[in-house]
């Protein structure tokens, strides 16, 4: 039929099946509305059978009291008498935050000392890095979390006998106890003072910048920076009279209680996940370094600069380009592990949310949703940030 | 238009399929059909469910599952077991993974009109209690303040300790797991002072301990804990199955029916024995089942009493006194309605 209109020649009257664009806007149509009502009927169908079980649905239970305790709540008071459902995906999704900062930051350390010892020259360290690298990235992260749980954190100390260092730290099996500072009266003026020393330190940075842009002259911007930030801070203390005091934890019948503390079930979760990730990141790192040409290292050495500063302007600052893209997953994947935190007694948005809520309120698919759309809003926001990132290291041609 | 017609005509379609998929058949005439029961069960509570060294299924609460086997198909084994964490368990249930839950789960007024869930009864009356180390010194659950807890997610346990801990202004830390196996693990190694859920889960617990000598049971019971069956809510065929097999255990033991003697009662004069046993009155039919039910579930698993004894009373490791979960008549709680 597409042949006799072609032969037919100018403005052929071909009827709406035969035109390949309003063709394709139909079978565009039926595809939505095939999809709109594919979602309405399960979304339909749900609602029908959650009423017809008499199962509660809707999200007045945020607001209805939990009546439990979640075991970790370094940001808020938890109190299980006044908290609500809505309290327990706060504090969730607070301390999964703080896992996911925590974990990503100690990751990249390790990972980015651990990339650069694979490509030491020694022998032994970087056979040391390249074993690290094959262990850990070779076993499933829930069989470490539980290693780090049961089996090493398991075997501190007890109560009794916790180790004590200079009594101000204490080590058992309850977790690592130590001072919690508490802020007095002027406070403030440490905090103002550590302001003022960063604002010096960006207008230092620019200015050494661009004396050595004109006169050739380096200036030791990071010994400044770091002498500003300790000396600064120490004078306001001084002259406010050291405006912070230390709770102790103290012993009572049962152990220590107070201060600060980091529970065994956190320390196991950052730790396991830290070092899983870490050797996926020492790997990102190896192999963005390795991609740059060891041209660029030899002509700098031949324009006489010093390997380190060699590695920090020349070698990183391209190896970012290659290490970036993957670096962004790794730092999801940290994320949505977290939630294997289950397994050992964690406190974050899946065991005391996603689990203990749910089950008390009795109400799955609010939750879920809530949850899944939670790692969805942190994980946008990751990338987002991250491709932000890669487009300001991006190569700019000239 | 026509857009407004494919859409009006999808919606009818939805709403159409909607009705059609919801309207399904009794879950009994299911069980029947598909020849087996989906059992839900705890994941390894000694005594109340947990597979044996063969790996087969064994405890009080699994006997349960067993006893509706024997009234549906006339024999015990027509079981098919689902291991639930007690987070997991009520989601298992309304989304009809399992036929039934078996899993010493306490009846509360939310959990039986907010959570579309039927509790049928109960069949093991519970309080929760506190294990402690002895050499803490401690003698009452008054004395725990500062205390840290481990207990198990989701469940009662959870919502008593803090409400036990408030009433008597004392202060706890608490450390979360899901599993049985990882609470006791930990409290073990000494990560919490005390131990808490229903005082049978406890005595279950410590018969597995390294040392069960040094650790006890302090006095207090603070919560009532019926632990119960529980089917689907609406289901009400079902639910009378569920029920009745659960009498049928407590009114054996009641009439002096045990699995030994079961033959021989069958031409007992009391005329309860011979309706409950199926020789007169056509009760298994109106039930829905085999005529012979009651006398299938007694003479393969047992009554209520042979149940008990064999996997947590005084001869087995838990040595758990009847207590409340004694019949009516010796001052307990066990009483079922008459089989008339």
């Amino acid at each position: 039929m597409a042949a006799s209109s072609e032969t037919q020649g100018s403005t052929p009257r071909v009827s709406l099946w035969n035109d390949p664009q309003k063709r394709s806007l139909i079978y565009q149509a039926i595809v939505v509305v095939m999809i709109v009502g594919f979602f309405g009927f399960v979304i339909n169908n749900t609602a029908d059978n959650l009423e017809k079980r008499g199962i509660a649905s809707g999200f007045g239970f945020l607001y209805s009291p939990a009546g439990f305790d979640v075991g970790m709540s370094p940001f808020l008071t938890y109190e299980p008498s006044k908290a609500t459902h809505g309290t327990v995906l706060i504090v969730g999704v607070l301390n999964t935050l703080l896992v996911a900062i925590t974990g990503i930051v100690i990751a990249t350390i390790i990972g980015f000392i651990v990339g650069v010892l694979r490509l030491s020259p020694n022998w032994l360290v970087s056979r040391m890095a390249y074993c690290y690298v094959e262990t850990l990235r070779n076993i499933p992260l829930l069989l470490q979390l539980l290693f780090w749980y049961f089996a090493v954190l398991g075997t501190l100390p007890s109560k009794r006998d916790s180790i004590s260092m200079f009594d101000t730290f204490f080590l058992n099996i309850e977790g690592l106890f130590g001072p919690l500072p508490v802020p007095q009266d002027g406070f403030w003026m440490i905090l103002l003072a550590i302001a003022i020393a960063i604002t010096a330190i960006v207008m230092i940075k620019k200015w050494a910048q661009k004396r050595q842009d004109e006169t050739g002259q380096p200036f030791p911007v990071f010994l400044v920076s770091v002498g500003l930030l300790i000396v600064l801070p120490l004078i306001a203390a001084v002259i406010a009279g050291f405006p912070l005091e230390f709770e102790h934890p103290q012993k009572n019948r049962f152990g220590l209680r107070g201060g600060m503390i980091i529970l065994p079930e956190f320390a196991a979760l950052i730790l396991g996940l830290s070092l899983y990730t870490a050797s996926f990141i020492a790997e990102i790192v190896r192999s963005g370094i390795q991609a740059i040409s060891h041209g660029q290292t030899e002509a700098a050495y031949a324009l006489g600069v010093r390997p380190t500063v060699t590695m920090r302007l020349v070698v990183i600052p391209q190896a970012l380009r290659v290490i970036v893209p993957p670096l962004t997953s790794q730092y999801l994947n940290l994320t949505k592990n977290s939630s294997l935190a289950v397994a050992i007694g964690g406190a974050e948005i899946v065991a005391i949310f996603a689990g203990t809520s749910l089950n008390q309120a009795g109400q799955a698919i609010e939750i879920i949703a809530i949850t899944m759309g939670f790692y969805l809003t942190v994980s946008l926001l990751i990338s987002m940030f991250m491709n932000w990132y890669n487009r300001r290291i991006a190569l700019v041609e000239r | 238009m026509k857009i407004k017609t494919i859409l009006t005509a999808v919606a009818t379609a939805t709403a159409a399929l909607t009705i059609a998929g919801a309207a399904s058949a009794g879950i009994l005439d299911d069980v029947k059909k598909k020849g087996f029961l989906q059992c839900g069960v705890n994941t390894g509570l000694t005594g109340f469910s947990a597979p044996n060294d063969k790996g087969k299924w064994e405890g009080f609460d699994v006997d349960f599952c067993r006893s509706m086997s024997a009234a549906i198909f006339g024999s015990p084994d027509k079981v098919k077991y689902t291991p639930l964490t007690s987070k997991e368990r009520f989601t298992a249930l309304q989304s009809g993974e399992i036929d039934v839950l078996a899993r010493n789960t306490t009846w509360t007024f939310t959990r039986d009109v907010n959570l579309g869930l039927e509790f049928i009864g109960s069949n093991y009356t519970d309080g929760q209690g506190f294990m402690v180390r002895k050499d803490l010194g401690v003698k009452s659950a008054k004395e725990l303040d500062g205390a840290s807890v481990c207990i198990q997610t989701g469940t009662t346990t959870e919502l008593n300790l803090a409400d036990f801990f408030r009433s008597n202004s004392m202060k706890f830390t608490s450390v979360v797991f899901e599993k049985a196996d990882e609470i006791r693990a930990a409290y073990d190694a000494g990560r919490c002072d005390v131990y808490t859920t229903d005082r049978s889960g406890l005595a279950a617990q410590r018969s597995l301990l390294k040392k069960p000598d040094d650790h006890l049971v302090l006095p207090e019971v603070v919560s009532k804990e019926p632990l119960g069956p529980v089917v689907r809510h609406g289901q009400s065929e079902w639910g009378d199955v569920a029920r009745w097999t659960l009498f049928a255990l407590i009114v054996s033991e009641e009439l002096g029916v045990t699995s030994a003697n079961a033959d021989q009662m069958k031409s007992s004069k009391n005329p309860e024995v011979l309706r409950l046993l199926g020789v007169e009155g056509k009760m298994g039919e109106q039930l829905g089942v085999r005529q012979d039910w009651a006398y299938q579930i007694v003479k393969t698993v047992g009554n209520y009493g042979e149940i008990y004894e064999r996997h947590v009373g005084v001869n087995t490791p838990l040595k758990l006194e009847r207590g409340l979960n004694q019949q009516w008549s010796k001052g307990g709680l066990l009483y079922a309605p008459p089989f008339r």
